[in-house]
């Protein structure tokens, strides 16, 4: 007896778009369901509780800014692990690659001499270049030793906290920051202009936007994210066309990582306008992304949509904690049970799934 | 301190500190060899963590709090176990969301508990006799924690389960070729059932050893990633419960002597030795001749079902 008799699970052969849209939301919803005993053991009806979550996220202008604020990092980080995942890489690393890529921006904004209408620019460039350079190591264990994906980019988060804790410990405290461990603040000519009165960088925004069409369009037309996808899809295959694995895992990490560090520029430029503690820096987005691209079903475009979700769940965080007075760390009850949920759903996209109460 | 005193403080700290690395480390071993990959690791540590204090906390019993640190690992890893072998769920996804919701389950509960300090914790033994031998007494037989040296019993009876006996036969056939297993008359699923939670009964009660003896006390996040570190770990064991071990306490010491660094290095770089050890590690199997014994369970992270592939 492999399943119980009276579930019956057949292969699917195709599904359209929008029977996984519907399964998605189900998913979600069915997750939200499961959250609210947690609303209930605080003693606020859950239904006040989403209420207020989603007016505050999104009911009014001060929280819509607080939403597409955590977008935009979300977007970038999420569009690159589409292409990393596509290729069946587990790129877990985004977080420290954030933050390399933060450390780069930080470098060139403070200590680099150049002209000032170049900085920002050249800020971006050492964001890509550092998050690129940072998703490298990983890539190359793999591709040449074969040292598991999951472990060597975790690990790598952790080592890039710490550099930037040390850094603004040490050589880099601010001679300004008075005993805080911070850095100097930003040069005006270092800032990321943003939307007057939030916090919305703008021009990261539409780098996040643009990524994601170029992406969708490098992954889904070209021969190069063909290669990316067979890789992913069945590495025997790739094997037999002459595809080079590890150049693709090479590539596809440059891409990823490159993202990743540009969302870290964002933070770091245009939210905080300084380097300072990582928990601040970055508030897990490289982690959440994870569940934004898995949501996005690998979907560079789809990103758009499920980053603004995953946006508007953390800033219902802070609605969470100041409205209702309970823990910050719901989100994350939060996001675990959605990607449950969202992976347990998956079994009704690959098979059709039947109850048949008789036995049969 | 003469060289004496570094050797015995170091295997010490050894014992100590690979006591709850070594518990998940064998945990992770089973479930590996089973064919099912748990990357919850963290989440199932945290909540043994979370739990176990609790427990200690209220009934005045650190012997309970293990216990129910254990029980709710073992409940936690169900989770998973649901989704990956029933559900045939993405296992590198289902390990993520379950580590991510240990983490923030046990924040929203635990935020009320931190900083209180455990009333007993457990008890530090001395063996008899045995602590009265010239240096091997001070460092492997004074000051520990009976729970290091179960830890250490486990070991040879993981072994030989997974390596003399029918049970452990099915085990390993379940995690290289479910099908053919299946065919003779395993059950594929309950055996990986079974596999995912001894892994989280041990990881949670890795999880209770540090909140109710390693550092009597509850703090969030507390496990601060070493359940990443056992999956390393499982990979430089080979899936060998004996080189398990003999990882785990490696690791322990090197993560100690970098400690020794300090009047050099700046602290922030000493916390983050270990992680970098835990990929120098991986590298330094993965290269030479110790490269063509490696090789996973060849059925490690696939779902089996009756009759595909």
């Amino acid at each position: 007896m492999n399943t119980p008799s009276w579930i019956r699970i057949e292969r699917r052969p195709s599904l359209s778009a929008w029977t996984v849209f519907a399964i998605s939301l189900a998913a979600i919803a069915a997750a939200l369901i499961a959250a609210s005993v947690f609303f209930k053991a605080y003693g606020v009806s859950p239904l006040r509780a989403y209420y207020l979550i989603v007016t505050g996220a999104l009911g009014s202008a001060v929280g819509l800014a607080e939403t597409v604020r955590r977008t935009i990092p979300l977007l970038l980080i999420g569009v690159g692990l589409t292409v990393a995942f596509r290729a069946l890489f587990w790129n877990i690393g985004a977080e420290g690659q954030l933050l390399v890529g933060a450390i780069a921006a930080t470098g060139v904004a403070l200590f680099v001499p150049m002209p000032e209408i170049l900085r920002l620019p050249a800020m971006f460039v050492a964001g890509f270049a550092g998050g690129a350079a940072w998703a490298l190591i990983p890539a190359l264990l793999k591709a040449r030793l074969g040292i598991n994906d999951v472990i060597s980019t975790l690990m790598l988060n952790y080592v890039a906290a710490f550099c930037v804790q040390w850094l603004i410990l040490g050589p880099w405290k601010g001679p300004t920051a008075r005993g805080f461990a911070y850095t100097d603040k930003f040069p005006p000519s270092a800032m990321i202009p943003r939307i007057t009165g939030t916090t919305i960088h703008w021009p990261t925004l539409i780098l996040g936007v643009v990524a994601a069409v170029i992406v969708y369009v490098w992954v889904g037309r070209t021969r190069q994210g063909f290669e990316i996808r067979v890789v992913g899809e069945s590495p025997s295959a790739a094997r037999y066309a002459g595809i080079s694995q590890g150049k693709v895992i090479i590539m596809v990490m440059l891409v990823s990582g490159g993202l990743a560090g540009l969302a870290g520029v964002g933070e770091v430029a245009g939210v905080q306008r300084m380097l300072l503690d990582p928990a601040k820096l970055s508030l897990g987005y490289g982690y959440t992304a994870i569940i934004v691209a898995w949501l996005a079903r690998r979907n560079p475009l789809a990103v758009l949509v499920t980053s603004f979700l995953f946006g508007a769940i953390m800033a219902g965080g802070d609605v969470i904690k100041v409205s209702l007075g309970l823990p910050f760390q719901l989100v994350n009850v939060f996001n675990g049970l959605i990607l449950f949920f969202l992976i347990g759903s998956e079994i009704f996209m690959k098979y059709k799934v039947s109850f048949a109460w008789r036995k049969h | 301190m003469g060289w004496q005193g570094w050797v015995v403080s170091t295997v010490s700290f050894m014992l100590s500190y690979g006591t709850p690395l070594l518990l998940a480390t064998l945990g992770e071993i089973y479930a590996e060899r089973s064919g099912v990959l748990n990357l919850g690791i963290e989440g199932m540590m945290i909540m043994g963590a979370y739990a176990g204090f609790v427990t200690a906390y209220l009934t005045k019993s650190p012997w309970a709090g293990l216990a129910v640190a254990a029980g709710v690992g073992c409940g936690f890893s169900l989770i998973h176990a649901f989704a990956s072998i029933t559900l045939r769920a993405n296992q590198v996804v289902s390990g993520l969301a379950l580590t991510l919701l240990g983490l923030g389950l046990s924040g929203v509960l635990g935020r009320t508990w931190g900083g209180k300090p455990l009333p007993n914790s457990l008890p530090q033994i001395t063996v008899p006799v045995l602590a009265d031998i010239p240096i091997l007494g001070p460092m492997l037989f004074e000051g520990h924690v009976a729970i290091e040296y179960v830890a250490i019993l486990l070991v040879p009876i993981m072994w030989f389960i997974l390596f003399k006996t029918r049970i452990g036969i099915s085990i390993r056939s379940v995690g290289e070729d479910p099908a053919t297993a299946d065919s003779l008359g395993v059950n594929v699923k309950k055996v990986r059932y079974l596999c995912v939670a001894v892994g989280g009964l041990l990881a949670g009660s890795a999880g209770g050893y540090l909140s109710v003896a390693y550092r009597p006390a509850w703090t969030e996040g507390m496990t601060g990633g070493m359940g990443w570190i056992v999956i390393a770990l499982t990979i430089f064991a080979f899936w060998n419960p004996v080189m398990g071990m003999l990882g785990a306490y490696l690791f322990a010491a090197l993560y100690h002597l970098s400690f020794r660094l300090q009047p050099w290095v700046s602290p922030e770089i000493l916390q983050a030795l270990p992680y970098v050890f835990a990929i120098l590690v991986l590298v330094f199997i993965s290269r030479g001749s110790l490269r063509r014994r490696m090789g996973s369970p060849a059925a490690l992270t696939i779902p089996y079902t009756r009759g595909e592939e």
